[in-house]
């Protein structure tokens, strides 16, 4: 709309510029010629006084031209020219006049525009020089008048043709948007459609159309990769698990072979372990995988968890507590959600000393939806705080305590995956809190009734 | 009880019929989808334990075949590949469970043990009982020799689903999986202590425990 009016005030500038210039240019022919006329008047005047001025001018006024004359003394009375009587004064540009008079063409008597110049001849006459400038005034009239209308045409002209076009240009915009979304969803198949028209919102579609066949190739190398490592290693992995467990059923189950052959076992399941972790972490980072993506509600999410953990606390003497804020639900795969959260909790459980508090809290801030875990414990100096959710990363300098380090890199992953950040910051008084914050775009309204916790 | 095994891995399969043979079961093998989908349609098994990734016929084609020919056998899916999806397709293809290679043998026979007490489906049980210990799934009330027991609803359901599967070993796995419907090893074996606690409500001042732990393998409750 605001184009239509910025054009339509444009063409308007344009036009009336060069209304004004033309007609500064025609007045300036007509200016002229009347200064001509009355210099030659005024020779005239100065050979033969005013009775020789008369004479030219009554001469003069036979020809039926452009051209009028009127000679006439102080009290307005005719004394020489072509026009009846003094004429009413209209307008006076400068030292120019512009009136009407009255004409008789055709037989008829018409009323018409001229210009001139008054010029006082001593003896208390005046002598009025002018030139017919009917036909410059009747365009101007048709110009002023059409101006509006030619405006109000534009402007109607304008919107339409503008609202078309836009809504036109918007459906199309919004075909790519819509298509887009589909596919950040995780449906790679999805194409933009094109129209034929080979226009630029085609060649647009079309260059997304490469780009995405490019990125689901990508993809899908990505994920048959992930699958043939995740095959490979499991397989051989299943066969030595097996042999192990083999052995084990043919010894004496209490000798100390056995024994040993248990504790290969114990380490077998903990490098499936890591091994399943840094697939898991691999497959949420980089997208590939398809978790299912549903309405939860963060609140029932972290209200089963917590009462997954709750006797663990317990046995520790930690204090584990919720406080869920408002419902909201937000779209996420509550299994990795849950996950996350679990890493969290399990985290701050380890290391929070006896007595310690462990709060959970959900809460929708300005910047999204929060789901943050503080505890009572050490916390993680500023420096190691990046550091931390990078794989295999442990603080500890020993490597002793219990965990394969890729905890936070799976809670970093599992926020990647849903667009969240994982903010890691100072707990106050002491200790550290974690927050997994999910954006505002994550928000899904969903009547209440279907907001069950998943668990149920 | 009669059980399918088709494993394109022969030393897996070696192992896994080998293993359900001394545990008393009648075993049938194939190593590729389409012998395998003509065994499944050719005689009724109890439990078929059908690879993921498989030569000719892939594992889910075999499912998806079997259940399209009105096979009602239930399906243990095995899958080296990786988790997270993979899951839900098995589950959709008509499978009834799913395990990850590499796996535990214990926790395998304790989910064909599973799949196949789910066959016999007794009618609409509104009380389960194990020795002197009831439960009331109509009022959601616990008993033991008659004293009543306070439960909270997660240890409700924690017992009903030991007492379903009474006799049988349950893995954690298969509790977490079942009771608290999670996909994932918390990293704090937190299922242990669920059970002590569950423990102490119904067996701490009783002479003879129900709830027993199988070493290497995980729970079960039985009467002596």
């Amino acid at each position: 709309m605001i184009y239509v009016l910025l054009f339509a005030f444009s063409v308007a500038a344009l036009l009336f510029f060069t209304y004004w210039n033309t007609r500064r240019a025609l007045d300036a022919q007509t200016d002229q010629i009347i200064e001509a006329e009355i210099t030659g008047l005024g020779e005239e005047y100065e050979h033969f006084g005013l009775q020789g001025l008369a004479e030219t001018v009554r001469s003069r006024s036979l020809h039926t031209g452009q051209a009028l004359y009127l000679l006439s003394d102080g009290l307005h009375h005719t004394v020489a020219g072509n026009l009846d009587s003094w004429p009413q004064i209209s307008n006076s540009p400068g030292n120019m006049v512009e009136f009407d008079y009255e004409r008789p063409i055709d037989g008829k008597l018409e009323t018409r525009r001229a210009r001139g110049r008054v010029f006082p001849v001593p003896g208390d006459f005046s002598l009025l020089v002018a030139q017919d400038v009917h036909d410059r005034y009747l365009t101007e009239r048709m110009f002023t008048t059409t101006l509006p209308w030619t405006m109000l045409a534009i402007l109607v002209l304008g919107t339409l043709g503008g609202a078309l076009m836009s809504r036109n240009m918007l459906r199309r915009l919004d075909a790519i948007n819509r298509t887009s979304g589909e596919i950040i969803a995780g449906d790679l198949t999805r194409r933009v459609a094109l129209n034929g028209s080979g226009d630029e919102f085609d060649t647009l579609a079309e260059n997304l159309n490469r780009m995405l066949d490019r990125i689901e190739r990508l993809m899908l190398g990505l994920r048959e990769v992930t699958d043939s490592v995740a095959h490979d290693l499991r397989t051989p992995l299943n066969r030595l698990r097996n042999r192990l467990e083999e052995s084990v059923a043919k010894l004496n189950a209490n000798g100390s072979e056995a024994f040993e052959i248990e504790r290969a076992i114990a380490e077998t399941d903990q490098l499936i372990g890591t091994f399943n972790a840094l697939l898991l972490i691999a497959e949420t980072d980089a997208g590939t995988t398809r978790a299912a993506m549903s309405p939860l509600e963060l609140g029932a999410v972290a209200a089963d968890v917590v009462e997954l953990y709750e006797p663990l606390t317990e046995e520790n003497k930690v204090a584990l507590s919720l406080a869920a804020g408002t419902p909201v639900a937000i779209e996420g795969n509550r299994s990795l959600i849950a996950q996350a959260l679990a890493n969290l909790v399990d985290n701050a459980i380890k290391y929070t000393p006896s007595g310690g508090q462990v709060r959970i809290r959900t809460a929708v801030t300005s910047q999204g939806v929060e789901l943050s875990v503080a505890d009572s414990g050490p916390g993680i100096p500023l420096a190691d705080r990046s550091r931390v959710t990078e794989r295999f990363v442990r603080l500890e300098a020993s490597r002793n305590s219990p965990g394969t380090g890729l905890g936070l890199s799976l809670v970093a992953a599992v926020a990647h995956f849903h667009n969240a950040e994982l903010i890691l910051e100072d707990n106050l008084p002491t200790g550290l809190r974690a927050v997994l914050r999910f954006p505002k775009s994550s928000i899904r309204i969903v009547p209440p009734l279907s907001l069950k916790s998943a668990a149920e | 009880m009669r059980i399918l095994v088709v494993e394109d891995d022969l030393e897996a399969q070696r192992y896994l019929v080998q293993g359900l043979k001394e545990s008393g079961h009648v075993v049938d093998e194939a190593a590729d989808g389409e012998t395998g989908l003509s065994l499944a349609l050719s005689r009724p098994y109890d439990v078929a334990i059908v690879d993921r990734m498989l030569p000719k016929l892939d594992g889910l084609a075999v499912v998806a075949e079997m259940r399209e020919h009105g096979s009602s056998t239930p399906v243990l899916f095995l899958s080296a590949l990786s988790e997270v999806d993979d899951r839900v397709k098995g589950l959709k293809a008509g499978g009834d469970d799913y395990l990850t290679k590499p796996y535990a043998f214990v926790e395998l026979l304790a989910r064909v043990d599973a799949l196949m007490r789910r066959r016999t489906p007794a009618g609409v049980k509104t009380r389960l009982d194990v020795g002197d210990l009831e439960l009331d799934l109509l009022t959601r009330a616990a008993k033991r020799s008659g004293t009543a027991i306070e439960l909270q609803p997660r240890e409700f359901r924690l017992l009903e689903y030991l007492m379903r599967h009474a006799g049988q070993v349950v893995t954690r796995t298969m509790l977490l999986e079942s009771v608290w419907e999670y996909h994932f090893d918390p990293q704090t074996n937190v299922i242990d202590v669920h059970i002590s606690r569950l423990r102490a409500k119904i067996d701490k001042g009783f002479e003879a425990p129900l709830l027993h732990t199988v070493r290497g393998a995980g729970y079960m409750i039985r009467a002596h």
